[in-house]
C-alpha cells in the first residue's frame, strides 16, 4: 500500500479529479470525480498500477450519490495496491467504461465481465462498453437485485399452501 | 522398445516410424481439384455457430459457450454464465457476520476453506481482531489440504476431458483421504464452517497429526505416479503442448491470476507477495511455466501439490501451542464449560447467537491466493451486525474473460483441453 504520505503525493499529481483520499486499515483509497475515471486510471497505470485486480459495485443507500464503483489496482512490481472509488446518483448512473476504446489503447480488458456484473446488479451503465448486457441474471430480468432497496425473496415461490391462490392456465 | 526410432537421415530422428508415416499423409491430398465433391459454396469457409453447454460434461458445471466454428477451427467464443446464480452476495447482506460464513463457503465449492478465509480475513481486518498463531497454522493446514483436494478434482476431470478416465478414479481416491481428514478435524467433508472470525471453531482432535503425517508421507509418491501416467502418454502430450497458449502480458490485461498466470512465467503468488495468515513462516517455492500453454498449466498444478505438501508438513511440525480462537468474547463464542459457571460468558453467548457482533463502519478488500488465483472479499460495514455489502472477486469469473483469446484460432478439441486447463468453477463464477 502507498502510505498516507504517498497517497497525498498521488493526490497532488492527479490534481482536481480527486475529491478526497482515505487511508483506512492500511488501505489507500482515492475518491474521484466520475468524469475523470479514464484519465485517473491511465495516470495510475503510468505510476505502475498496471493490473486491475477487481471491480466492485456498492449501493450506499440512503446516502447520495447512491451507487459506488470501486476499482482495485495493483502494482505487481512493488506489491502495492490502491483503490479508486467513484460515486454516481442512481437516476443518472453512468460512468465511462474502462475497456479499450481504440485499437492502440491498452485499456483494461479485465473489466469486461466485472463491468457487466456491476451493471447487472446495480444498474450502473458503462459508456463505451461494447457488450453491456446482464451477466448473472436472466436477460429479461427487471430491476437491479443488489441495490439495498431491492427486497429479498421478491419473486413468489410455489408451494402447496399457496399454489391454489396463484393464477393457473385454463384447462 | 524405444519410441525413438534410429533414423539414418538424421533430420527427424526424434519421431517414430509410425509418426512419420502418419505425418506423411496430409489433407492437402484432399484439396486436389476433383478429390472432394464441393457444393455451391466453399464448405471450408462456412461458419457454424454451435451451442455448447450448459449441460455438457466438459464444461465443468453449467457453463454455456456459443462457439463459432469454421470447419473445426474456433473463430469466436461467447461464454454465457449465470445458470447457478443464487444471490449469495445478497443473502449475505441479511445475515449476521458469523452466519455469512456457511453461505459464502458455497460459492466456489472446491475451495470452501478459501472462501471462508477471505471473508473471515476481511471481517478481522475491519474489526481489528487478532488471530492466534495456532489458529493461523491450523488455517494454513486446512487451506493447503483444500488446495491439494481442488487440484486433484481438477486433474481428474481434466484428464477425463482428454479421454483418460482412469486418472479420475486415482485422483478421487486421494481426494477421499483429504475429505476424511476434513471430516476428522471439522466434522464435515465439504463446506465445513471450520474457519471462524478470530480463529477456527475447534482444535484438531487427538490422532489427527499422525493421520495427516501419513497422508503427507504418501502424497508426493502419488503425485509422482499421476505425473508419470500423463507425461509418458504421447496422446496427452500431443493434446497439451502448444495448445491454448497465451502470454503473460495478455493474461495480465485480462486480470488472470493463479496457476494460469504462473504457467506463463509470471511468479505472482499472494502467499509470497503479500503474505497473510503467517505464510511468511513457511519455506516453499512458486512453480512457474515458460510459455503458458496447457502443458505448462498441468505441470504448474502438479508442482503446486508438492509445494502444498511441503507447507502442510512445516505447519504440522511447527504448530504452536496456544488458543485456537481469539479470547475476545465480543466476536468469539465462550467455551462451553464457562457457560455453566460464568454469568458474563452466558451473556456473551446470548448476544453473539441472537444478534451477532457489530463491526466498525468501513470498507476493506482482503485478497488471498485460492487454487484458481486471487480470491478477494470486498466488505463494507455500516456499523451494524450485518454486512452492508459482500463482494467476492472470484478468480474463475475473471479468468474466464481470457478464455476466448486462449482458444480462438485453435481446434475445437483443443478448446476442450483449454477449458479444462482453465479450471473454471461455476459455483464461484455465478455466486
Amino acid at each position: 500500500m502507498p502510505d498516507a504520505t504517498g497517497l497525498e503525493l498521488i493526490r497532488q499529481e492527479l490534481g482536481s479529479a480527486v475529491l478526497e483520499t482515505s487511508f483506512f486499515r492500511e488501505r489507500a483509497t482515492l475518491v474521484i470525480e466520475p468524469q475523470g475515471i479514464r484519465s485517473v486510471l491511465a495516470q495510475l497505470r503510468q505510476k505502475g498500477y498496471s493490473f486491475m485486480a477487481s471491480l466492485h459495485g456498492v449501493d450506499y443507500y440512503p446516502e447520495e450519490p447512491r451507487l459506488g464503483v470501486i476499482y482495485e489496482l495493483l502494482d505487481m512490481g512493488r506489491q502495492d495496491r490502491i483503490s479508486v472509488k467513484l460515486r454516481v446518483p442512481s437516476e443518472a448512473a453512468e460512468v465511462d467504461s474502462a475497456l479499450p476504446e481504440l485499437p492502440g489503447d491498452p485499456g483494461w480488458p479485465a473489466a469486461i465481465h466485472q463491468e457487466r456484473e456491476v451493471y447487472d446488479m446495480f444498474g450502473v451503465r458503462f459508456r463505451g462498453h461494447a457488450d453491456l448486457r446482464r451477466i448473472l441474471m436472466p436477460e429479461d430480468y427487471e430491476g437491479y437485485p443488489q441495490r439495498r432497496d431491492f427486497p429479498q425473496g421478491g419473486e413468489p415461490v410455489f408451494f402447496t399452501y399457496n399454489d391454489p391462490q396463484q393464477p393457473r392456465a385454463p384447462g | 522398445m524405444s519410441p525413438v526410432e534410429q533414423d539414418t537421415s538424421g533430420q527427424s530422428s526424434d519421431i517414430s516410424e509410425y509418426r512419420r508415416r502418419e505425418q506423411s499423409i496430409t489433407i492437402s491430398e484432399l484439396e486436389r481439384p476433383g478429390a472432394l465433391p464441393r457444393g455451391d459454396g466453399d464448405a471450408r469457409q462456412e461458419l457454424l455457430t454451435l451451442n455448447f453447454g450448459p449441460h455438457h460434461p466438459a464444461t465443468h458445471g453449467v457453463l454455456r459457450l456459443l462457439v463459432t466454428l469454421q470447419g473445426e477451427v474456433v473463430r469466436d467464443i461467447k461464454p454465457i454464465v449465470g445458470y447457478v446464480h443464487t444471490g449469495i452476495e445478497k443473502t449475505a447482506e441479511d445475515k449476521a457476520y458469523w452466519k455469512v460464513i456457511p453461505v459464502v463457503e458455497r460459492m466456489d465449492y472446491l475451495a470452501y476453506h478459501f472462501n471462508a478465509m477471505t471473508f473471515c480475513g476481511a471481517v478481522e481486518t475491519l474489526a481489528e481482531v487478532e488471530v492466534p498463531r495456532r489458529a493461523q497454522y491450523l488455517r494454513v493446514i486446512h487451506m493447503e489440504l483444500n488446495r491439494i483436494m481442488s487440484h486433484l478434482v481438477w486433474l481428474g476431470t481434466s484428464a477425463l476431458d482428454l479421454g483418460a478416465i482412469s486418472m479420475f478414479w486415482y485422483c478421487f481416491r486421494e481426494r477421499e483421504k483429504v475429505l476424511d481428514l476434513f471430516e476428522m478435524s471439522t466434522g464435515q467433508r465439504m463446506h465445513t464452517r471450520y474457519f471462524q472470525v478470530g480463529g477456527v471453531i475447534e482444535d484438531i482432535p487427538r490422532g489427527y497429526g499422525e493421520k495427516l503425517a501419513a497422508f503427507l508421507e504418501e502424497m508426493p509418491s502419488r503425485v509422482e505416479q499421476y505425473r508419470a501416467l500423463l507425461h509418458s502418454n504421447e496422446i496427452v502430450l500431443a493434446r497439451l503442448r502448444g495448445t491454448g497458449q497465451l502470454d503473460a502480458e495478455r493474461l495480465l490485461a485480462f486480470g488472470v491470476t493463479g496457476p494460469l498466470l504462473r504457467a506463463a512465467g509470471n511468479p505472482w503468488d499472494l502467499r509470497k507477495a503479500e503474505p497473510y495468515c503467517s505464510y511468511e513462516d513457511f519455506d516453499f517455492k512458486i512453480p512457474v511455466g515458460t510459455v503458458g500453454d496447457n502443458y505448462d498449466r498441468f505441470n504448474v498444478r502438479f508442482a503446486e501439490m508438492d509445494e502444498s505438501v511441503a507447507i502442510i508438513g512445516q505447519a504440522l511440525a511447527g504448530l504452536p501451542e496456544g488458543p485456537f480462537i481469539t479470547s475476545d468474547r465480543k466476536v468469539a463464542l465462550p467455551p462451553r464449560h464457562e457457560l455453566a459457571t460464568s454469568m458474563e460468558a452466558l451473556i456473551h453467548h446470548f448476544k453473539l447467537v441472537t444478534e451477532g457482533f457489530r463491526v466498525p463502519p468501513g470498507e476493506v478488500y482482503y485478497p488471498i491466493e485460492s487454487p484458481r488465483g486471487e480470491l478477494g472479499c470486498w466488505l463494507r460495514s455500516d456499523g451494524s451486525a450485518k454486512p452492508a455489502r459482500v463482494h467476492m472477486r472470484d478468480p474463475s469469473f475473471v479468468n474466464l474473460q481470457a478464455f476466448s483469446e486462449m482458444a480462438e484460432g485453435g481446434y475445437i478439441a483443443d478448446m476442450i483441453a483449454t477449458l479444462a486447463a482453465l479450471d473454471p468453477i461455476l459455483g464461484g463464477i455465478d455466486r
